[in-house]
């Protein structure tokens, strides 16, 4: 008998929300944080509009002795890990010492800093670059540092599988429970919303080079022309269900199902790999198409990728089988904060039996989506489906679904 | 050359620029023979505040000086002693 994976603590911290609260609420209501970036000067650069997160300072939220040795994306991912173990109630020290780990995802690596120390090792020398250099732009620091100031000793790493790693840190979070782990602090952070970390991700060819805020990122539209970044992400406490009902914690739901799959070289002609992993998720679940309420799309915006996630899904499900949401147009791509902060969203329809919108969208008809656009749809959701695409061949589905 | 003197209130302002400040605690006179590690500086905030030391007083620190310096009175001598011996 293995245990299920319950989640019982979110934090959020999104271009459109910091904490869960002020997220939902923004996104329920379709509104949107993207905006033309204003952390640096961009207007030279290929892409212009972003997911930023507005006023962001993290001296506000994080002891002194913290700022010099982190990045953005880890002090954003030390907000988000406070917020959820809060949430959870779970006090890391009242457990026992190895019973409390951390798995998170990471994509970029802490670019802000990274640009900021190459650029001096550069221009001024290599005895102006920062002692904390040494740890602070690896992909490991948000695990690193969120372990180091909760005390958590238990089962711990850090996934990188560009956005599909958001999904498989979860997963991974999971089997450290199965395996007989307490309680798992996981999901991911990313904030690349710097000059580093934007021509990186458009160097892809897969960015939207748009300057109107409304018209950036429009997945499963005919205008559809890329992706916008943006920053942020979620992470979840997930403990085993035996003991969250023990404590008398407020669970969201279960990790229920997971599975990730890789697409096949490029040029063979042979279907990707997302419908297997939908398939592979639904039957660890040990659910049938039927039984999922919504899905929250990869999203890429990009006519090709999209009509391969639409026929994914429409094979698993038939044509307008099922809701389709992509609330992640209000915060753009937060690469590996961008599935943790779609489950979280899952979680939260569940609990209130909404479903996000979709905004700025006119669904292409093509696709033959049923795409839940303009405003939240009220409905009951009792399991949803959580889908996550990386960059040359990732695929990662994730099931959700309500505990009685 | 004239002999710049390193106070506590120079290692301070560097080390609160450098690894930022200690929780509850003034770093002033009362802590200069408390350990800087018990005052929750570790290793890597001891290298980074020597690199900006060497690179404001324009010294060099031998490798492990500022490690085997461990309190912030020990810090500023080893400064000093620096300071003394280049104005010399």
């Amino acid at each position: 008998m293995t245990a299920a994976a319950v989640v019982t603590g979110i934090g959020v911290v999104a271009p459109n929300g910091l904490g869960a609260d002020d997220y939902w609420d923004a996104t329920t209501r379709g509104r949107g944080g993207l905006r033309a970036i204003t952390r640096f000067d961009a207007s030279a650069y290929p892409i212009r509009v972003a997911g930023e997160i507005p006023g962001f300072a993290a001296t506000e939220h994080l002891p002194s002795r913290l700022i010099p040795q982190t990045d953005r994306m880890t002090q954003l991912a030390l907000v988000a890990a406070e917020q959820a173990l809060a949430d959870s109630g779970v006090d890391p020290a009242a457990q026992p010492e190895f019973a409390v780990g951390a798995v998170t995802a990471s994509s970029s690596g802490g670019t802000e800093f990274g640009q900021n120390e190459l650029t001096k090792l550069m221009v001024r020398g290599g005895n102006h670059v920062s002692a904390y250099h040494s740890f602070a732009w690896f992909y490991a620091a948000n695990t690193g540092q969120i372990s180091i100031r909760h005390g958590l000793r238990g089962p711990s790493g850090v996934i990188v599988a560009d956005e599909a790693g958001g999904l498989d840190a979860l997963a991974q979070a999971r089997r450290n429970i199965r395996r007989g782990g307490a309680v798992m602090v996981t999901g991911g952070v990313d904030a690349s919303v710097w000059p580093w970390g934007l021509v990186s991700q458009s160097a892809h060819g897969l960015t939207s080079g748009a300057d109107d805020v409304d018209r950036a990122y429009l997945p499963f539209d005919a205008r559809a022309g890329g992706y916008v970044p943006g920053e942020g992400g979620a992470l979840l406490v997930v403990e085993p269900a035996d003991a969250a009902r023990a404590r008398g914690a407020r669970v969201y739901g279960e990790l229920a199902g997971y599975a990730a799959t890789f697409d096949p070289k490029p040029g063979t002609g042979r279907e990707p790999g997302l419908r297997r992993a939908i398939e592979l998720a639904l039957a660890d679940a040990a659910l049938t198409p039927g039984d999922v309420d919504v899905v929250f799309a990869d999203a890429a915006a990009d006519l090709e990728l999209d009509g391969r996630e639409a026929a994914a899904i429409n094979a698993v499900f038939g044509p307008r089988g099922v809701p389709v949401t992509a609330p992640k147009t209000m915060t753009g791509r937060l690469q590996c904060g961008a599935a943790p902060l779609d489950v979280a969203a899952a979680l939260l329809a569940i609990r209130d039996g909404l479903i996000p919108p979709t905004t700025n969208v006119s669904p292409e008809s093509r696709y033959e989506l049923d795409l839940v656009v303009a405003q939240a749809r009220p409905a009951r959701v009792g399991a949803a489906l959580v889908l996550a695409r990386g960059h040359r061949g990732f695929n990662s589905a994730m099931v959700v679904r309500a505990v009685a | 050359m004239e002999q710049q003197e390193f106070t506590l209130a120079d290692l301070a302002r560097i080390l609160l620029d450098a690894a930022g400040a200690v929780e509850g605690a003034a770093f002033d006179e009362g802590i200069v023979d408390a350990e800087l590690e018990q005052l929750g500086y570790d290793s890597l905030a001891i290298l980074e505040t020597g690199s900006r030391i060497e690179r404001e007083y324009g010294i060099t620190l031998d490798d492990g000086v500022l490690v085997d310096a461990r309190t912030p009175r020990a810090v500023i001598e080893v400064v000093n002693a620096h300071l003394a011996a280049r104005a010399a």
